[in-house]
């Protein structure tokens, strides 16, 4: 699978408006012109800060890139509205990825040639915009996924250079590392 | 607490299993097993609170007019509610709540659900609005999604093992094998466990729980309404119940959210949720974690089990491991948990599951927990969470 998807007719996102790749792979949140305080999903009426509760909320694309905070997989099919892409099911990586500047985690799939045994703790990761099923009429629908970041080299080596604060100035490396599989 | 408190005055249940017969028939053997421990009959009841299930249709969203019905009109006041996993705990609370205004004598609470087979889909429809059917839509995260980026994030930050989790398992089915209530009731190694099929890397089946049929039910009275005879066993008194949010900003990823809130203008706050969930009912029982005898904790996953432990204050964070490699939280340890097996052993049930939590440590108060009692224990804690920022714990004391 492509990490890029061609922009053809028969192509539309999997949902209307949570991202956008034009010019870059970008989730689509809202942003408080009050307090600053960041929503994805966006918020549709008021800043969900009590101390703030501003209706001055503004589109804001979040940072592309962030650092795996955790992950996990799908070993499993799962039931509808999930819509099947391979029969018989194949395994699929889901990341929580933490983002610096909205100092907040969002989920992601994980592109379907990345393993959980390709991923850790810690690592550096960018968003991507992929297929996420297509249906029956032909029609790709896209969805936002988290790749390990090339430019840093994904790997066990890539936490070198990472910003631990977000949550990885507590790992033991050793320990970080998956059970392998048996 | 001072003045009045409410006592516990009966409890009971229906086996938790796979039965696939109506949740109403669960709910009055356990309401009936309940009104029978407390040496009282239906006409005895003046207020029905019914914690709802969304899976069988309209009589689960109205529970309390369904078993009040079921057990035959009386014209007694009812409520119905639903709190996701703490909906059998809200139902209590809103029966205690009304104990304590004087607004009703004798108040029955019930929770019953019967569970199809597999993962809990969302319900159906075409419904893309809602962050639970979007989240199998755009991401296919399951529940065990969820539970298993908790056990990752728990290995990475504070050396947790697959065999630690098996561990917890291990310990709470045999736990479970004492409990004639419990689904599951045979004990399984940590082997076992590892050897299952993984689910939702680092989980392994056995790691995570079941969904199950099964009912739970509790009679409430003030204290100074229930006689105490001679040689009966002591009375269970509940000292705090908690059905606390989340404090914004929830900063741990919450299912079925996409993302978690943004800590970018407030920081998070000093506890995060499950830690406050438990504090919140500490803080009412005006008791802390270093009174807790037993608890009862939701053991959606093993690894789960682990982080409870430092959430309602049994060791510092970080330090979960060493109580289960110690045997700190076994029978016969310093603070057992889950002696009824936990959903490890039952499968949840979703709105009997934290009225089965009140139902275990009541019988682990009263000293009558046959096979599985915790010897002396005099105050227990339950606690548990589930969808959409809800969560529950009850601090009961004899």
């Amino acid at each position: 699978m492509r990490a890029s998807v061609p922009r053809m007719a028969d192509t539309v996102p999997a949902i209307a408006g949570w991202f956008t790749d034009d010019p870059a792979p970008t989730l689509l949140g809202t942003r408080c012109g009050a307090c600053g305080t960041v929503c994805f999903p966006g918020q549709q009426q008021r800043c969900p800060n009590p101390n703030c509760g501003s209706d001055q909320l503004s589109e804001h694309r979040l940072s592309n890139r962030g650092v795996l905070w955790s992950y996990t997989d799908a070993r499993y099919q799962p039931p509808p509205p999930y819509v099947p892409t391979a029969d018989p099911h194949q395994p699929f990586a889901i990341a929580a990825v933490h983002l610096e500047a909205e100092a907040m985690v969002v989920l992601g799939q994980v592109p379907d040639d990345v393993a959980t045994t390709d991923l850790e703790v810690g690592l550096p990761m960018r968003l991507v915009i992929e297929p996420l099923f297509t249906n029956d009429e032909g029609t790709t629908h896209t969805v936002w996924k988290w790749r390990p970041d090339p430019d840093t080299g994904a790997g066990t080596d890539a936490r070198a250079g990472t910003d631990v604060r977000a949550g990885t100035d507590d790992v033991d490396a050793d320990q970080a590392v998956g059970e392998g599989r048996r | 607490m001072s003045g009045a408190e409410v006592a516990v005055a009966g409890v009971g249940m229906h086996p938790w299993g796979k039965w696939g017969r109506s949740f109403v028939e669960y709910g009055i053997t356990a309401a009936r097993a309940a009104l029978d421990d407390a040496g009282l009959s239906w006409s005895d009841i003046d207020f029905v609170a019914g914690a709802d299930t969304i899976r069988n249709g309209y009589p689960g969203f109205i529970a309390g007019a369904t078993f009040s019905q079921a057990l035959g009109w009386q014209g007694n006041q009812v409520a119905s509610c639903y709190a996701a996993c703490a909906s059998g705990a809200q139902a209590l609370d809103i029966a205690r709540a009304r104990l304590l205004a004087g607004l009703c004598d004798t108040a029955l609470v019930v929770g019953a659900d019967t569970t199809p087979k597999g993962f809990f889909a969302p319900v159906g429809g075409d419904r893309t609005d809602d962050p639970d059917w979007l989240r199998f839509r755009l991401l296919g995260a399951t529940n065990p999604t969820y539970f298993a980026l908790y056990a990752r994030r728990r290995m990475a930050t504070s050396g947790a093992t697959v065999e630690d989790f098996a561990a917890v398992k291990a310990k709470n089915s045999r736990h479970g094998a004492a409990n004639p209530n419990a689904r599951y009731r045979k004990a399984v190694t940590t082997e076992e466990v590892l050897a299952s099929p993984v689910v939702a890397d680092p989980l392994h089946l056995l790691d995570i729980c079941a969904t199950s049929d099964g009912a739970a039910a509790v009679v409430l009275r003030r204290s100074d309404e229930v006689g105490q005879s001679t040689g009966a066993p002591p009375m269970v008194r509940i000292a705090g119940i908690s059905t606390v949010t989340p404090t914004y900003p929830q900063t741990v990823i919450e299912m079925p959210n996409f993302a978690t809130d943004s800590a970018v203008a407030v920081p998070a706050p000093p506890r995060p949720f499950r830690d406050a969930i438990a504090h919140a009912a500490y803080d009412q029982a005006g008791i802390g974690p270093e009174d807790v005898d037993v608890a009862e904790v939701y053991d959606l996953s093993t690894a789960l089990e682990l982080d409870w432990y430092e959430n309602i204050g049994l060791c510092a964070p970080g330090d979960a491991e060493s109580l289960i490699r110690n045997g700190d939280t076994s029978l016969g340890g310093r603070v057992p948990v889950n002696p009824s097996g936990g959903l490890a052993s039952f499968g949840e049930a979703i709105p009997a599951q934290a009225l089965a939590q009140v139902c275990e440590i009541t019988w682990q108060l009263r000293g009558t927990a046959t096979g599985r009692q915790v010897e002396g224990a005099r105050v227990g804690v339950t606690a548990n969470q589930g969808l959409f920022g809800h969560g529950s714990s009850v601090v009961l004391v004899r």
